[in-house]
């Protein structure tokens, strides 16, 4: 599975790059949601960027990661993007309606 | 063909994974697509999850950067899935402390823990993955969803990718 390493957080240019673990739940979540933020808070981020790239899992958890880095950064006028979607992703996003709120960029 | 299983785990967040493969493992042996099995992975995924954070309130995960341990409280999960011919049944039940409104819990966005940043979508995903959803708690007594899903409907030919 694969646990959340340090340097799978980066910030580049203003923009919090994400690189998330094979599967996105409930028990990943904790770690993600608090490395994201301690960047968030310490450095100066505008964009939040999750990659998918080795995600072949994601349940409501990850619904949940999103949307609360999205209430932290929207405020300033940050965005959330998504790179690497594939098709089980792209579903989840579509049947929580957060396709609004993410923008999907294709590789 | 009729086949069943049923596993009784701790209710701790690491057996989430667990318990989904299991599952997929389990209904393997009928060549279900991968939709269906993403499907399936992520219904109980939701279930699971529920139990082990809302059933038995287990609101500090340990999976944290502080590694905190939580002293455990001793809940199980038990998943049972039924195979009858094409169909699967799936059920999740833990003796925590139960839903008092199963209709809001059941609604989207609805959560009792907008601490924990949770989506709330968790029956929603259910609903929307699987064919039917069942749902029975009794407060201080526990929760059982039952899922039923019919396998070997989904697409030959897959359209993208």
């Amino acid at each position: 599975m694969g646990r959340v390493l340090e340097e799978d957080f980066q910030v580049i240019d203003h923009c919090l790059m994400i690189r998330l673990p094979a599967e996105v739940d409930h028990h990943q979540a904790a770690c993600i949601c608090e490395y994201a933020d301690r960047l968030l808070y310490r450095e100066d981020v505008c964009n939040v960027v999750f990659d998918f790239e080795n995600t072949t899992f994601m349940d409501s958890s990850g619904i949940g990661i999103i949307m609360g880095r999205y209430r932290k950064i929207s405020c300033f006028g940050g965005r959330i993007y998504a790179i690497h979607v594939n098709r089980q992703i792209r579903r989840i996003l579509g049947v929580s309606g957060l396709e609004k709120i993410v923008e999907v960029l294709e590789a | 063909m009729r086949n069943e299983m049923e596993i009784i785990f701790d209710a701790r967040s690491e057996n989430e994974g667990f318990a989904r493969v299991a599952v997929t493992a389990f209904v393997t042996g009928l060549n279900p697509t991968l939709e269906e099995l993403a499907d399936i992975k992520t219904a109980v995924s939701e279930a699971v999850t529920n139990s082990i954070i809302h059933g038995y309130e287990n609101l500090r995960n340990d999976n944290t950067l502080q590694g905190r341990q939580e002293p455990y409280h001793g809940g199980k999960v038990s998943v049972r899935c039924l195979l009858e011919e094409d169909m699967l049944h799936i059920e999740v039940a833990d003796r925590g402390v139960g839903i008092a409104d199963i209709e809001q819990a059941m609604e989207p966005l609805f959560t009792t823990k907008p601490e924990l940043e949770r989506s709330g979508m968790g029956f929603a995903f259910m609903e929307a993955f699987m064919d039917e959803l069942e749902v029975e708690s009794e407060p201080g007594k526990g929760t059982t969803v039952k899922m039923t899903k019919k396998l070997g409907v989904g697409d030959w030919i897959d359209s993208e990718d």
